[in-house]
């Protein structure tokens, strides 16, 4: 996106727009692609419509200057205030009842003056506070200095909004009409545009200008005869040839015609180096360039104007380089100096070489830094060496300066995509690159150029030497693209009539013809067009291209909103999406909150998981496919997936687990609130040996801190949540899943978590991990000194069983029997192994076990635990009597026994 | 029967005394019980003389059925006191705090995300999901961006170290993705959500990382006008019934003829607020009608085929609905902030 600045007053020297409300001038333009971001008051005064209220708009907004409190004034009289040396009393006609005195210091004002135009407030005026630090606005008000009131201001450039220029106030014309409003006298407006790249033609007054001719049917007004020679030529191969001068200046010499298709240069001669005028300096400065000499200022003017941006070389220091290399080169081949047969010394002629940087060529670019230069980059030569980057910068040699009297003025035409490369490999975004980079037409280069080298003329009291040496190897070709409307139908779902489309392509200065078609006979309605492309025209190709130019000029708000009619294409289930979707559900109703944190983490996140051990966890993935790597994933920062270009150092690169930005933000809000129940559903980057990108795998993350229950008068729970506190959770969701069933937990050692970890494996193989935060790690992301636990889990096997359906199992009408179990294990023996036994003693009637106590301590003998459970008995066909589940009960007990040394506590 | 009398009314008058349970029950036990008063008297009729027993014994009877009924009723009446006592006594202050379930809150993001994809599940757009981490190739080239192509500056790029890897800027490349997955030669009609990476620096407007949802539609009869319907549809669902909407000219080299969609702006009504920058309008989406490139790079033959496309940022449109001012919120997991929704 580009910005550009366009001054109405200047777009009227093209196109007549004083009837036009800016507002709706600037809509209009926005709705055709053309995106007006914001209007800038200088004086002028916006239409009802603008809804920004005075006092909100800031110095983007610019200052409408009030009808009826500035006017353009004339002082009368001038002397010097009676009590203040450096005053002045100043006596203002501006078409009031009777004038008005004012004081003033300002230093283009001498005792005595008198006929001066001026730019002339009232008391009440909305002017801008010169001495605030910003910008501000302020309401002029009487004041009194040692005893005489000031009626009113004689205005700086400053005070109105239209410049930071504050030495003295604005000297008008002589001619200016006094008591008319400044703002009809002078006030202008500003478009700023943000355009997108394909809109290089309007990035220019003259593009904008076509633009809006043609939105609004007006003529485009070429009164500039660079322009008027150009009326009605669409086609490439019509445009103008230029004359050669009658004795040649210099030679042109394209070596890389496909980076340089076209290269022109003027001569101009006898110019004096000064600053431009005023209307020029104000042009510019709306425009948003600085004003710098005459001849700069002739050259940005034009680029700002016509979109072809210059280069302005010191004529004279180049023949002194072409005569230097001369001399070089004749005293490598033993000659002294070059004659004509007369005797007389040949002229020097510059030659400029448009060719490919060497290997380890430098140029000093006229910002006075040393460029290392590539082959890639095409340069702007002389027999000498570099003397510019061709479209980006230009040299600090040949630069015009104060002493420059001639002029040799570049127009050429470079290849956009080449240009945008040099520009950002050098880090050198210049005006002229935001232009050439975007292509513009090589036929851009003589009209435009012709223009800059009349205005420096104008500008510097020179002459133009007739005639442009002109270099064009790679004419541009013609562009021809037919189009039907039917074809318009099809794409926009709308008639546009043949007539409409040829009327609003000619407006845009396309060539319409009819064609010949088997189906249409020539000129009917339904007839192919055939469209000449304006050779100004570069990013019109196709026919989708002309049928967007269609409905941008007739509008979109003439497009029917239709509802597809179209085949409803074959739909599925997205089992990965309910899936996921699911999950987050079911972890929402366990009481946690939804969460996403960034991808990006830096290289001590990493180190920080490893703060228990040092080692990264799994190097590569190399030996392990990554459907069974063991959670979380702590990689070598080194080898994870890492940013060219990161923004910061703790955003360069991608995660391989979700706990670490888990722990940032258990960190982060435990600075804040108690407790703290999260989880994250997100991707996380393996990178894959051999393949160009990583693995993406979604996990989900969980995290639980802080007491168990929220603090509240009710039901104060303040016990920490553990490690079966974020299993409750994981089981739940299995449970829920119907994966439970299917789920191991087995002892996890793993540097993240201390003793009270575990993997969870799903018919064997691991889908993650869930524990209690190492003290260690809990230190290295600041973590209070309590409890923490997480979990990483790979989502995929989870979401896969959100299709999976869940069989009923009947309900039994029969009575069940409860009966408690107390049994001594070994401290080795695990809860799994125990119930294990249970149920298979069990068999089909015992239908649940729960473990409602361990207990280790007195009566229990060391190394021993006692676990207690509550048992289920019941039968789908009768009522189970005592007989029927002390049998079962025996089975279970032998079971125990055999297989775990379990003894029935008394 | 003076017995009786009195009896009666000694009786008579403790039962109205009997105040709880306990008066009662000794109440019955001193009149009905079996060495009652009652009973006692009735024992006494072999006592008494002949003629008088009939009419003594029919009187103590008709006594006894008294005490009995009248005792019953004070019953009642001492059960009702007693509950409405227990009720009085377990009177609350009812504006203490209740006991809350612990339930967990979905990220605005899924808010919004789940909304879009329920908005257009309705018009038959289903989710198509690609990488976050993509080749230059699907990212730009085959979006019709060659190498060096100027639009590429529209979007910031993250690059990797691996040459020719980057972050997506957008979800346009599940686009191509998509196409090729699905098609050629088959209708399309999917919906691409995912996470965008940008090269910009983080502001309160902008992020490194924000989602985007694609939408594409490909068929022998998609049009322009159907493009604009089917985001009007949107935007009624999401922002409200009534929305207007304006397309504006725009540019994107994956599609042409190329839009941005405004609608009135929600919180002015098109008046001019500093959300709506004093325009009426808000930008909700990039459009257009598929790049007849993009449509051959796709597999599909643009001469008989046509789609549109378009795009959406899911936390501008939370922004705009719940008033929020500062898009870093979202990935910052405030629970404070989080907690807000939903």
């Amino acid at each position: 996106m580009t910005v550009i600045r366009v001054p109405l007053s200047w777009l009227n020297d093209f196109v007549d727009i004083h009837d036009l409300d800016p507002i709706e001038l600037a809509e209009r333009l926005t709705l055709a692609g053309l995106e007006v971001e914001h209007i800038r008051w200088v004086g002028l005064n916006p239409s009802p419509r603008y809804h920004v209220p005075p006092e909100r708009m800031d110095e983007a907004d610019g200052l409408p200057w009030e009808q009826d409190k500035i006017f353009v004034g004339e002082i009368i009289r001038t002397e010097r205030h009676p009590d203040a040396d450096r005053l002045l009393l100043a006596t203002v006609e501006y078409g009031g009842p009777k004038p008005m005195t004012i004081i003033t210091g300002a230093p283009n004002l001498r005792p005595g003056d008198t006929m001066i135009k001026i730019a002339f407030a009232v008391i009440g005026a909305r002017l801008v506070d010169p001495y605030a630090d910003s910008y501000k606005t302020m309401v002029l008000k009487a004041g009194k200095i040692r005893g005489i009131q000031s009626e009113g201001m004689a205005c700086s450039e400053k005070e109105l909004g239209i410049s930071e220029e504050h030495e003295g106030i604005i000297l008008l014309p002589v001619n200016a009409p006094v008591g008319m409003s400044l703002a009809d006298y002078m006030g202008d407006a500003v478009l700023e545009m943000d355009l997108t790249p394909n809109l290089a033609r309007n990035l220019n007054i003259l593009g904008v200008a076509r633009e809006v001719a043609a939105l609004y049917d007006r003529p485009l007004k070429r009164s500039q005869v660079e322009l008027a020679s150009l009326a009605g030529i669409v086609h490439p191969e019509e445009m103008p040839r230029p004359q050669g001068p009658a004795a040649p200046f210099t030679r042109i010499v394209i070596e890389d015609p496909d980076l340089c298709p076209r290269y022109t240069a003027t001569l101009i001669r006898d110019v004096e180096i000064g600053p431009s005028p005023g209307w020029v300096q104000d042009r510019l400065r709306k425009a948003g360039v600085r004003p710098i000499s005459n001849i700069v200022d002739a050259t940005n003017y034009v680029m700002l104007e016509w979109g072809q941006p210059t280069h302005a070389f010191d004529y004279d220091l180049l023949v002194e380089r072409a005569r230097q290399a001369l001399a070089e080169s004749d005293d490598s081949s033993g000659r002294s100096l070059r004659s004509t047969p007369e005797g007389l010394t040949e002229p020097v002629l510059p030659t400029i070489i448009m060719r490919r940087a060497r290997p380890g060529e430098k140029m000093t670019t006229l910002d006075g830094v040393e460029r290392q230069l590539t082959t890639d980059m095409l340069m702007i030569t002389d027999t000498l060496g570099p003397i510019a980057v061709g479209g980006v910068m230009g040299g600090l040699e040949t630069e015009v300066n104060e002493h420059t009297r001639n002029v040799l003025l570049e127009a050429a035409a470079f290849d956009y995509i080449n240009n945008r490369r040099t520009s950002q490999a050098l880090r050198l975004p210049s005006e002229a690159t935001a232009r050439f980079s975007k292509g513009i037409s090589p036929e851009m280069t003589v009209p435009a150029g012709q223009r800059c080298a009349r205005m420096m003329a104008d500008l510097a009291a020179g002459t133009v030497v007739e005639g442009i040496e002109d270099c064009y190897p790679l004419p541009q070709p013609s562009v021809q693209v037919e189009i039907t409307p039917a074809e318009v139908r099809r794409i926009l779902g709308m008639d546009v009539p043949a007539a409409q489309m040829r009327d609003i392509l000619q407006r845009l200065e396309f060539t319409v013809e009819d064609v010949e078609s088997a189906t249409a006979p020539q000129g009917a309605e339904t007839a192919p067009l055939r469209v000449t492309v304006p050779w100004f025209r570069l990013d019109v190709s196709i026919p989708a291209d002309l049928i967007e130019e269609i409905v941008r000029v007739i509008g979109y708000d003439t497009l029917p909103t239709t509802l597809m009619d179209d085949a409803l294409p074959p739909q599925w289930r997205n089992w990965a999406l309910e899936g996921r979707e699911q999950v987050r559900d079911l972890l929402m109703g366990a009481g946690l909150q939804d969460s996403i944190s960034y991808a990006l983490i830096g290289p001590e996140m990493n180190r920080k998981l490893l703060a228990a051990q040092g080692e990264p966890v799994y190097d590569a993935l190399a030996s392990r496919a990554p459907a069974d790597a063991l959670l979380p994933l702590i990689l070598d920062p080194a080898t994870l997936v890492r940013l060219e270009n990161p923004l910061t150092p703790a955003t360069d690169r991608l995660r391989s687990t979700l706990l670490g930005s888990m722990l940032n933000a258990l960190a982060a809000n435990l600075r804040t609130v108690g407790r703290v129940a999260l989880f994250e559903i997100g991707k996380v980057y393996w990178p894959l040996p051999g393949e160009l990108l990583p693995a993406e795998p979604e996990h989900v993350a969980i995290a639980l801190a802080g007491p168990r229950e929220a603090g509240a008068w009710l039901n104060r729970n303040d016990t920490l949540m553990d490690f079966f506190d974020l299993k409750g959770v994981v089981e739940e969701l299995l449970e829920r899943l119907g994966l439970l069933g299917d789920v191991r937990f087995e002892p996890a050692i793993h540097p993240l978590f201390g003793p009270k970890a575990a993997q969870a494996l799903l018919k064997g193989r691991p889908i993650g991990v869930l524990g209690e935060v190492h003290p260690a790690v809990r230190r290295a992301f600041d973590l209070p000194d309590q409890r923490a636990a997480v979990a990483e889990l790979r989502l995929a096997p989870l979401a896969a069983a959100a299709s999976a359906r869940q069989k009923m199992r009947p309900l039994s009408s029969f009575p069940a029997i409860k009966e408690d179990l107390a049994l001594l294990v070994d401290e080795s023996v695990t809860a799994e192994q125990v119930e294990q036994a249970i149920r298979q003693g069990g068999g089909s009637l015992l239908r649940q076990v729960t473990l409602f106590d361990v207990y280790r301590g007195k009566q229990v003998p060391a190394g021993k635990k006692s676990l207690a459970y509550a048992l289920t008995f019941q039968a789908d066909d009768k009522t189970l009597k005592d007989a029927d589940v002390e049998k079962v009960r025996r089975r279970i007990v032998a079971r125990l026994g055999q297989t775990v040394g379990a003894e029935l506590r008394a | 029967m003076q017995d009786l009398q009195r009896v009666r009314d000694e009786a008579m008058a403790g039962l109205a005394a009997a105040g709880d349970e306990a008066a009662l029950e000794a109440w019955r036990i001193q009149y009905l019980g079996r060495k009652g008063q009652v009973l006692e008297l009735l024992r006494a009729i072999p006592d008494l003389p002949a003629d008088e027993r009939p009419s003594f014994g029919q009187a103590a009877n008709a006594l006894k059925g008294e005490l009995t009924a009248a005792f019953d009723e004070r019953q009642q009446v001492v059960a009702q006191a007693k509950l409405a006592a227990e009720l009085a006594a377990e009177g609350v202050d009812v504006t203490l705090p209740g006991r809350r379930p612990q339930l967990g809150r979905l990220h605005p993001s899924t808010q919004t995300l789940r909304e879009i994809y329920d908005i257009f599940a309705v018009m038959g757009f289903q989710v198509y999901t690609s990488p976050d981490v993509e080749t230059d190739q699907y990212n730009f080239e085959l979006l019709n961006m060659p190498p060096g192509h100027p639009a590429r500056d529209m979007w910031d790029t993250f690059y990797t170290t691996t040459p020719g890897v980057i972050m997506r800027t957008h979800t346009s490349p599940g686009q191509i993705h998509a196409m090729r997955d699905l098609g050629p030669d088959k209708p399309i009609r999917v919906i691409l959500p995912g996470m965008c990476y940008r090269y910009e620096q983080v502001t309160a407007r902008s992020e490194m990382m924000f989602h985007q949802v694609e939408g594409l539609a490909i068929g022998r009869n998609i049009t322009m006008a159907d493009l604009k319907g089917v985001i009007v549809e949107f935007a009624n669902q999401i922002y409200g019934a009534g929305r207007k909407l304006r397309f504006r000219c725009s540019h994107f080299p994956f599609t042409e003829p190329s839009v941005e969609a405004d609608v009135d702006c929600i919180l002015c009504g098109g008046k001019g607020c500093a959300v709506c920058k004093y325009t009426g309008w808000l930008e909700i989406m990039g459009a257009g009608m598929v790049h007849p490139t993009v449509l051959r790079n796709g597999g599909y033959d643009p001469g008989e085929w046509s789609g549109f496309a378009f795009g959406m940022g899911p936390e501008r449109i939370t922004m705009l609905k719940h008033g929020i001012t500062d898009i870093r919120y979202f990935f910052g997991n405030d629970v404070r902030f989080l907690e807000q929704f939903g």
